[in-house]
């Protein structure tokens, strides 16, 4: 059958974020895809460099809009651990308890979202009603409904105090009736099953091979575990099960959210008992000593990672942030191949795609016909700049000069 | 048992209830602002001691601290920059900043969102 190949993005209606992808058909059977990232890219970790630390924490919040927690945190771990500092025990606990209040908003997100792209509105209406109760918790105890604001070097700026751990108990209760409700629905209405089961499928070699990280991964029976593998907060405290599924489809992937969900009021509510009285934050230094940490959370999306090199000086000098998305963009290829183009809206979805965090790098394409691509240095390409626009007839050279003899 | 329609009798029973969204612009006060929200900022001229500290740590350049006479000092604040973090209130030593619940900040106008704040009795009248 004749071979064709269709954009979808950067702006579609089935994408929620800017991001370009190339679908190869034949007839509504999808024979390839590829994605193109960069139409999201902010410059953050170049900004990070030009800033304190301590406005660091603030900028790296803002690289997702669901995830805040997940990156402040990670940015923070890496520089406490340049810097020595070992934050005290309550910092840490409250650090775990708004990391997983944040994991509940994302997934009940996720399921809403998950259902729109379906078709199955109701379940949307009905998991975003809910989501408000966690929402209005995490703005009762941070102060905001997202970019919490609660971490800082060397622990966290609020406290959550006696009557605010009482709502939080509460708001759990609330929340796990209504999850076990959504574990009902998904396991037992048809229409649900049949459309999600068999989508997307991702064998267990497939999804070690593209390393695919979170509940991608561990919807295709990988048993992968930021928070038990290598512990940071108070999770090495906590008792939990990782939630694995072998189904290895969006159906999979939807079963383990809803899992993990039950799996966080449960850590919730021992690290609420558990947490002890103390100190929220040690004193960190404006200056980081030189040197350099990686620092690794398990984001509701799966890992994060951050990479923070220090000077000795209060900027640090590099900023690297990996997250969950980009470790999982390339799974869709794989689990679009042979697939319906019907499909591709809930494909993308299920690996709960975040682009705007992933986009770390613009490749400009050259096309041959301008020759090969060669490296510049800042000060080539400051004066290639200055040249390229000589030609074109602008001249901006003593601009600066010019402006003060008109002022 | 295994259905279509399983979540049939909530939406149904949804159709009984009062909506879970509130009329915003109309019903303000069925929005319950948390006390420790961060709004707009507030400055006590009588408090600050002039140590730009809160300038130093202010991730977006919001906030420009003047000295307008001896221990007299006036803020600039500009809403469109300030990402509401309240990192100044932290860092000041003297409490002289501190977190509203006020957030209706929108503006069509640019101007409008740089707000000075200045001790009027302590500066001497101009002519």
């Amino acid at each position: 059958m004749h071979k064709v190949v269709i954009p979808i993005g950067p702006q579609h209606p089935a994408l929620k974020e800017p991001e370009s992808f190339s679908v190869t058909l034949s007839g509504e059977r999808i024979l390839a895809f590829s994605a193109r990232l960069g139409y999201n890219h902010r410059g953050i970790e170049k900004a990070c460099e030009e800033r304190t630390y301590l406005q660091d924490v603030y900028l790296t919040e803002r690289i997702c809009g669901i995830c805040s927690h997940t990156h402040s945190t990670a940015f923070v771990q890496a520089v406490e651990e340049i810097a020595g500092l070992v934050i005290p025990e309550r910092a840490s606990y409250i650090r775990t308890i708004i990391g997983e209040l944040e994991r509940i908003h994302s997934h009940l997100l996720w399921l809403g979202v998950a259902g729109h792209e379906v078709g199955f509105d109701t379940l949307l209406m009905y998991t975003w009603r809910d989501r408000e109760i966690v929402m209005d918790i995490l703005a009762q105890v941070t102060g905001n409904r997202v970019n919490y604001g609660c971490n800082t070097i060397g622990g966290v700026r609020r406290d959550i105090d006696p009557s605010q751990t009482k709502d939080i108990l509460k708001a759990i209760d609330t929340l796990e009736e209504r999850t076990k409700y959504y574990i009902d629905i998904a396991t037992k209405e048809t229409t649900l099953i049949e459309r999600l089961s068999g989508v997307g499928k991702l064998s267990k070699i497939d999804a070690v091979t593209l390393g695919a990280v979170g509940p991608t991964g561990r919807a295709s029976a990988v048993d992968r575990d930021v928070r038990r593998d290598d512990p940071y907060a108070a999770y090495d405290k906590l008792k939990f099960k990782v939630v694995t599924d072998d189904h290895c489809d969006v159906y999979g992937r939807a079963l383990v959210r809803v899992g993990e969900l039950m799996e966080s009021y449960k850590m919730l509510r021992q690290a609420l008992k558990e947490m002890p009285e103390g100190p929220l934050t040690v004193k960190a230094p404006r200056k980081i000593p030189a040197g350099e940490a990686t620092s690794r959370y398990e984001a509701p999306r799966g890992e994060c990672f951050h990479y923070v090199k220090s000077n000795g000086t209060d900027k640090p000098e590099r900023v690297k942030v990996r997250a969950p998305t980009l470790a999982n963009v390339q799974t869709v290829a794989k689990m679009l191949e042979d697939g319906q183009l019907a499909d591709l809206p809930i494909v993308i979805a299920a690996i709960d795609p975040c682009f705007s965090c992933t986009d770390r790098i613009t490749l400009i394409k050259r096309s041959g016909s301008r020759g090969p691509a060669k490296r510049m240095s800042w000060e080539d390409l400051h004066t290639y700049s200055i040249d390229w626009y000589r030609k074109k007839g602008l001249d901006f050279t003593g601009l600066n000069e010019k402006l003060k003899k008109w002022i | 048992m295994i259905r279509p329609g399983k979540m049939i009798k909530q939406v149904l029973g949804s159709l009984f209830k009062k909506p879970a969204t509130t009329e915003y612009p109309f019903h303000k006060k069925t929005l319950d602002v948390p006390a420790r929200f961060r709004g707009k900022l507030k400055f006590y001229p009588e408090k600050c001691i002039g140590c730009n500290q809160c300038v130093r740590d202010c991730p977006s350049n919001a906030i420009k601290i003047r000295k307008v006479a001896d221990k007299v000092f006036e803020a600039d604040i500009d809403l469109g920059k300030c990402i509401y973090c309240a990192q100044c209130v932290d860092s000041c030593p003297k409490r002289a900043l501190e977190a509203t619940c006020e957030f209706e900040l929108a503006s069509i106008d640019r101007e409008k969102l740089k707000v000075t704040f200045r001790d009027n009795t302590k500066i001497a009248p101009t002519k």
